[in-house]
């Protein structure tokens, strides 16, 4: 179910956890250099989508998981 | 209401108490765990303490805990851990269960609260998280290696901790305690403690409330630019370490 509003609820939470205007949020934004997120934002992020889609996201899948793209799918994947 | 909202780990009595007084007097809401009894009403307190019952040895026992303190107070924005326990003995006959149980509480326990605490703390761009380790930590004493190694875990978990969430403005530190006025130090033996205490340059035992001071001040927005030190409050017998 990778619809609009799956994106407008992922994208919310990048806003509200990594305090970034919801324009910056797009597939190929990089999270450390687009985003300004350092590891713990990361992790916070992590946990904020893990609460608002109720999956679990265990800590190796987040390798090379770089860029806004990359974490959606990841979320989707897990739906 | 007004203040902080503290919570304070082992708070029923000793050291935990103390400080649990101090941030009181300071106007702070403060809650307070418990594990055998809660802290006894104290004559003249104003509001009286929330006690939470709450072995932090047990997950369980933490999450609720943490559930009540924020459904009653909100999140913590200090946190002291300062729930321990001794189980002493001399290496050649501690076994495995006595280590165990001493790590599990002063250390494990510490790593549990904390991480409970921290989520809130991190979201709201600020916090403070005072360990209270002890002397031993660096001195060593013998029958108490457990405790010792318990205590110095907390040096690099406080240390670790404070590098994680300093850029977030949350401050984590350590407050080490020598020999101080407590039901825990009566179980210690007579002649032991009149050893030790003769290596105290002070002379003297400890107050909790001197501890409490000490707990005071890193959690003072006074305290802002200090992270990962070690407040030694032990009458000079580590000479500050």
């Amino acid at each position: 179910m990778a619809d609009e509003a799956t994106f407008d609820k992922f994208r919310s939470c990048a806003v509200e956890v990594l305090q970034v205007p919801a324009e910056k949020v797009v597939p190929e934004a990089s999270f450390s250099g687009d985003l300004d997120a350092d590891s713990l934002d990361l992790v916070e992020f992590v946990m904020a989508l893990e609460e608002a889609f109720e999956i679990t996201v265990d800590e190796s899948e987040l390798q090379g998981v770089e860029t806004v793209g990359q974490a959606y799918e990841l979320v989707t994947s897990k739906l | 209401m007004s203040g902080r909202v503290v919570l304070v780990t082992g708070g029923s009595r000793g050291i935990g108490l103390a400080c649990a007084r101090r941030f009181q007097a300071l106007g702070d809401q403060v809650a307070v765990t418990y594990r055998t009894s809660p802290p006894a009403p104290s004559e003249g307190a104003g509001e009286p303490l929330l006690a939470l019952r709450c072995d932090v040895a047990v997950p369980e026992d933490v999450e609720a805990a943490f559930s009540r303190l924020e459904a009653e107070l909100g999140p913590a924005e200090v946190l002291v851990c300062s729930a321990g326990i001794t189980d002493d003995g001399l290496l050649m006959r501690m076994s495995e269960e006595r280590w165990h149980a001493v790590i599990e509480t002063n250390l494990t326990g510490t790593f549990r609260v904390a991480k409970r605490a921290i989520g809130p703390m991190l979201k709201a761009r600020r916090g403070r998280i005072v360990l209270i380790s002890s002397a031993v930590a660096y001195l060593g004493n013998a029958g108490q290696a457990n405790y010792a190694a318990s205590k110095a875990g907390l040096v690099g978990f406080a240390r670790s901790l404070a590098r994680e969430v300093a850029g977030r403005s949350v401050t984590v530190n350590v407050v080490a305690p020598g020999l101080i006025d407590t039901d825990m130090l009566s179980a210690l033996a007579e002649e032991h403690t009149a050893a030790l205490l003769s290596r105290v340059p002070l002379a003297r035992l400890g107050d909790a409330a001197e501890v409490a001071a000490a707990v005071e001040y890193l959690a003072s927005a006074g305290a802002g630019y200090v992270t990962g030190s070690v407040l030694a409050v032990d009458g000079g017998l580590g000479m500050g370490h």
